[in-house]
């Protein structure tokens, strides 16, 4: 077997490494992305040690990956590639695989960065009344699958987060539980980018496919093959809807404004610089290989074009601060995919350098808006106005991001926007030089104007004297955040090569693929985008002014308002459903049963009608008179239990005949084994369903006859169809060489023991046994958790309170013949148990059939005497069995690693200690101990749990193990 | 022999989808029980049935028998048995809190509306 244990390696291209390896710990990738998940422990946690106590171990969590993020950064800025490979589950491509470049670094750092000033700004917030911690583990979970898909080297894994992302961002989306609003935004956020999701799986299994490798390292180099593969389009469509939802691109973007109802430290960082961009993302990522093709083009272009268009236009007329920055974000958003959809290295860097500039402004401006929020107590734009001068700081950083979405120089939102501009007045769709750069401009101008409008609108004109609550500048808490940003929008729009130009170099490096240097300047003469510029900023004042007019317009035209046909989608979705399990199932598990028999039987005869047959070649094996009367007795009992199951004991002691001639079929057919474990199994069964049907009916009633019928003719089918199978397969030699062969030819050499089956049970196929007793176990432990419940009080327990008492048909309820017999029995029995344990290994025996013997021993005294004398001699604790049995095997198990071994793999030895003969040990041996104690702790505790009900059903305590006092003189005759 | 083996797992498997079609936990039970036999069965008949050789090593054995399926057969009576019994409290449980021992649900009761 191969070995399982963790491999770590870390890998550095394409220059090579310049310093040390292990100079830092392997592991520190897979620890950026699994820090926060670990750290999302604390919060929950430190809650209970205050609020900052709760937001500092947050924000700690953060700091630490962060840090470990920059102890990686200089090996990227070089051009390195770092890698940490573990495997996890390499037969499948699945491994944790994580690998840093430059678009991994740009995005990590934003994710964590922007993430620390999230978790400041939540903390001053988030009122008393919000439970803080559960906001800071959603955050750090949310921040965790973030981390991790950029991080991620294998598309599975990635995928993998990705599905965390839809899954943390629902819980954060709907933190605000009483809100309906926040409910129903999560719900459509999870629907919209949870089947993207789905989409995005199929998509990437197809590229995996064509790339013959699951690992990024390895697709982003086939791009020759993917592009030419008959299978690039349907991925491609895949992926992107995969991207789209996850971007809010049209027009899947309906999802983002309605996620506003959440809190709003949630909305900017999901907004701005995470979740949205995590769509994004992908597209930079797989660029290499998908872009450069008409499709893509034609599809992510013009994506991008209609978004940014269209989320602009709404954003000029919403009232509310979020919505208007959410419709911003899906415009700014199709800014990015439209640049990363034209195609062309340049482009590509504008799309990455306007990442950053928009996760910067766009954060600040949410913060922003939740501080006016905070303190106004509206968001509402047309109940604001003249807040420059009530809140000044508030102001100030306001407008300097605001004027950044708008695109105003000197600052960042400005250099991207005119980057964008070039690229778009040199981009031509379908042979149409000017309706890109047309439309950018026109998208462009809009964006102005609502970037002026919310300037505006907010915090210019007269101060107000109606505000909901009077608006003031918040604590240094809140605007920290806020503040830090667009000191960094200024910084960055005065010296955009000192502070974003070497993150752009390599992020678009990687993007690209090719080695990029980019010269980011403020003047680049008198070009075509200059002009679009400038036509955009004065055409965005003048709509700025005139939104008003506009906006009555705006409200007369018809509008498709997404939410209700997104409920209309899912309501008929559900009732589409409803009507089908309505249909398919009724509550009735008889037509269930007889739907899936039936459904099975088709299935069957088709594969035999569409199939080809040649006759059996196997020579019959001969009957012997023997085989022929068990045969008969077999289909006598049989029938007999069908013809008369309404009486409940005969059809149950016909049952026990039906089991005890097939233990001997299995005897006589070569299979001792077999035949042990059915007689002891059946011994069981037949005292568990005799003591079940105790408290049952004894009759069961009789059915209607054409439902007889039916069923009759349902279950005849099913029997031919099964004895006809069976029946081709034994007249047919196998069709490939059996793994049995290998068991037959290694049980001796490799697992020790002569008997295979055994060898095969708790050697070769060891794990399968290992499962099956925790089964067992886990299946005692339910029943006896079931008559838990039974017996706490409630209609059974009332029912088995007044239970009809024994009317005494029995005579003797101890008889001291069986009473003395059973204690004379119960050593020897446990002696063969001991014996069929020993012998296991090379003759039939082994684990289950010693557990089963032993435990019918038991039964014995149980039913001897009579449960409660029995319960009240026992030491041992059947739970405690159970788990000490699991225990056993998992620990020997487990052994098998110090001998660096796979799990369960077994090793055996001969010791010879005079006089003895030379025996065998083998941790099969301890095992099979592992083994027999589960068996023995299952069988007894669900016994024993359906005796206890007994015993509440009023049967008498004895005090005395049998009836008949055997001291006492007769008393004469009676 | 394989007539026998066949018509037998035939006869078990009706005998057992019949009583699984009942509409009383018990004669369902008792179904299940049979049902498994004749599944045990097949299993086991599909490693091909031989009398007289033990799938044990012996001196001068003419060969063995398919040990693989007589494993999994094995594994599956002892499942089966926990199942049966998980299956017979459910039974109980559900006897003594409503009364009465009908699998069926009564109509509107499944209905989550």
């Amino acid at each position: 077997m191969a070995d399982k244990g963790l491999r770590l390696y870390r890998v550095h291209t394409p220059t090579p490494p310049l310093r040390q390896n292990g100079t830092l710990p392997d592991m520190s990738l897979a620890l950026i992305a699994a820090l926060p998940f670990l750290g999302a422990l604390f919060p929950g946690l430190m809650i209970r040690a205050g609020r900052d106590a709760c937001a500092l171990a947050a924000g700690s969590v953060t700091a630490l990956s962060l840090l470990l993020l920059g102890m990686q950064a200089p090996a990227v800025l070089r051009g390195e590639v770092i890698q940490t490979r573990i495997d996890w589950l390499p037969a499948l491509g699945l491994n944790a695989n994580f690998m840093l470049d430059g678009l991994g670094l740009m995005f990590a750092g934003l994710i964590l960065g922007i993430g620390l000033l999230i978790i400041l700004y939540a903390r001053f917030y988030l009122s008393s009344r919000d439970p803080m911690g559960q906001f800071y583990t959603y955050l750090l979970l949310f921040q965790g699958a973030m981390t991790g898909i950029v991080l991620s080297d294998n598309i599975l894994l990635l995928l993998v987060f990705w599905e965390l992302t839809s899954l943390s961002s629902f819980l954060l989306i709907g933190y605000w539980k009483h809100l309906p609003e926040g409910r129903q935004g999560a719900r459509m956020a999870l629907t919209v980018t949870g089947t993207g999701g789905l989409a995005l799986i199929a998509g990437m299994l197809i590229l995996g496919q064509i790339a013959g490798s699951y690992d990024l390292s390895v697709i982003l180099t086939q791009k020759a093959a993917i592009q030419s593969s008959d299978w690039y389009l349907p991925a491609l469509i895949l992926i992107l809807l995969g991207c789209f939802t996850k971007s809010a691109q049209f027009p899947f973007h309906f999802w983002l404004p309605h996620a506003m109802a959440a809190p709003t430290p949630v909305s900017a960082y999901l907004h701005s610089a995470t979740m949205v961009k995590a769509g994004i993302f992908l597209m930079a990522r797989m660029w290499p290989v998908l872009s450069g093709t008409d499709a893509w083009f034609c599809i992510v272009a013009t994506t991008g074009l209609v978004t940014m268009l269209l989320g602009a236009t709404i954003a000029l007329f919403k009232d509310d601060l979020k919505a208007l920055l959410a419709f911003s974000t899906v415009s700014h958003l199709g800014l990015i995919t439209m640049l990363l959809g034209i195609g062309t290295p340049e482009a590509a860097v504008v799309a990455v350098f306007h990442i950053l500039n928009h996760a910067s402004f766009k954060a600040a401006l949410f913060m922003s808006a939740g501080i006016i929020d905070h303190v106004a107590h509206t968001r509402d734009i047309r109940r604001l106005g003249g807040l420059r001068t009530l809140m000044p700081i508030t102001f100030a950083f306001s407008t300097i991001a605001a004027l950044s979405m708008a695109g105003i120089p000197p600052l960042n939102g400005f250099l991207s926007k005119e980057m964008m501009l070039e690229e778009a007045s040199q981009t031509i769709w379908f042979g149409n030089p000017w309706l890109i750069p047309a439309l950018a401009t026109l998208a462009a101008m809009i964006s102005v104007g609502y970037s002026f409008r919310f300037i505006g609108q907010v915090f210019l004109g007269p101060p107000r004297h109606d505000y909901p609550a009077p608006p003031h500048d918040p604590g240094f808490g809140l605007w920290a955040a806020p503040a830090l940003l667009a000191a960094l929008v200024i910084a960055s729009g005065l010296m955009p090569m000192l502070t974003f130009g070497w993150l752009v170099d390599v992020s678009a490096s990687a993007v690209t693929g090719t080695a990029i240097t980019v010269k980011i300047s403020h003047w680049h003469g008198f070009v075509p985008a200059l002009w679009m510029s400038l036509a955009a900023i004065a055409g965005g004042l003048i709509l700025a002014l005139f939104q008003r007019p506009l906006n009555r317009i705006w409200l007369a035209l018809p509008r498709p308002e997404a939410k209700p046909i997104f409920d209309a989608v899912i309501n008929m979705i559900r009732r589409l459903a409803h009507t089908l399990t309505a249909r398919m199932h009724n509550g009735s598990i008889t037509r269930a049963f007889a739907i899936g028999t039936v459904t099975m039987l088709a299935a069957g005869l088709y594969a035999f009608a569409s199939g080809t047959h040649t006759p059996g070649t196997r020579a019959l094996t001969p009957i012997e008179p023997v085989a022929a009367i068990g045969w008969v007795m077999l289909m006598a009992a049989t029938f007999a239990v069908v013809l008369y199951h309404h009486n409940r004991l005969l059809s149950l002691v016909l049952v026990g005949v039906v089991g005890l001639i097939v233990s001997v079929v299995f005897i006589y057919l070569s299979a001792p084994d077999l035949a042990l474990t059915q007689i002891s199994v059946e011994v069981v069964t037949v005292i568990l369903l005799l003591l079940a049907l105790n408290f049952l009916p004894k009759q069961t009633p009789r059915e209607r006859t054409g439902r007889r019928l039916r069923d009759g003719a349902i279950a005849g089918a099913a029997g031919l169809g099964a004895a006809a199978l069976i029946h081709a397969l034994m007249l047919r030699d196998f069709a490939f060489p059996t793994v049995a062969a290998y068991h037959i030819a290694n049980a001796k050499s490799g697992g020790g023991g002569t008997n295979i089956v055994n060898v095969i049970l708790v050697d070769f196929r060891g794990y399968d046994t290992f499962g099956e007793i925790i089964v067992l176990g886990i299946a005692a432990l339910v029943i006896y958790a079931l008559t838990e419940t039974i017996l706490r009080g409630g209609p059974a327990n009332d029912r088995l309170l007044n239970w009809p008492k024994p009317q005494g048909r029995a005579g003797d309820r101890h008889p001291m013949m069986f009473v003395v017999v059973a204690r004379l029995i119960l050593p020897v029995a446990l002696m063969v148990g001991v014996f069929m344990f020993l012998r296991g290994h090379n003759l039939p025996g082994g684990g289950f059939v010693a557990g089963l013997v032993a435990a019918i021993t038991f039964l014995m005294q149980y039913m001897a005497s009579g449960f409660a004398w029995a319960a009240a001699r026992k030491t041992i604790n059947y739970h405690g069995l159970i788990a000490t049995g699991v225990l056993i095997a998992t620990a020997t198990g487990i052994g098998a690693w110090f001998n660096g071994k796979p799990f369960l793999t077994s090793a055996y030895t001969y010791v010879t200690v005079p006089p003895l003969e030379t025996f065998e040990l083998a941790t099969a041996a301890l095992f099979d101990t592992g083994v027999f104690l589960t068996v023995l702790g299952a069988v007894m505790l669900a016994l024993a749990s359906i005796s206890r009900l007994a015993t509440r059903a009023g049967s008498s305590t004895n005090t005395r193990p049998f009836d008949i006092d055997p001291d006492a003189k007769p008393a004469g005759k009676s | 022999m394989e007539y026998l083996v066949s018509s037998a797992v035939g006869l078990l498997t009706a005998a057992g989808i019949y009583l699984i079609l009942r509409r009383h936990t018990f004669p369902v039970i008792l179904g299940l029980a049979l049902l498994s036999y004749g599944v045990n069965l097949f299993i086991f008949a599909s490693g091909r049935i031989v009398v007289g050789v033990p799938p044990i090593y012996v001196t001068g054995a003419a060969g063995y028998a398919d040990p693989l399926t007589q494993a999994l057969v094995l594994t599956a009576i002892v499942i089966s048995f926990g199942m049966t019994a998980l299956i017979v409290m459910v039974a109980l449980g559900a006897f003594l809190e409503t009364g009465h021992d009908r699998i069926d649900m009564p109509d509107g009761e499944g209905d989550d509306q």
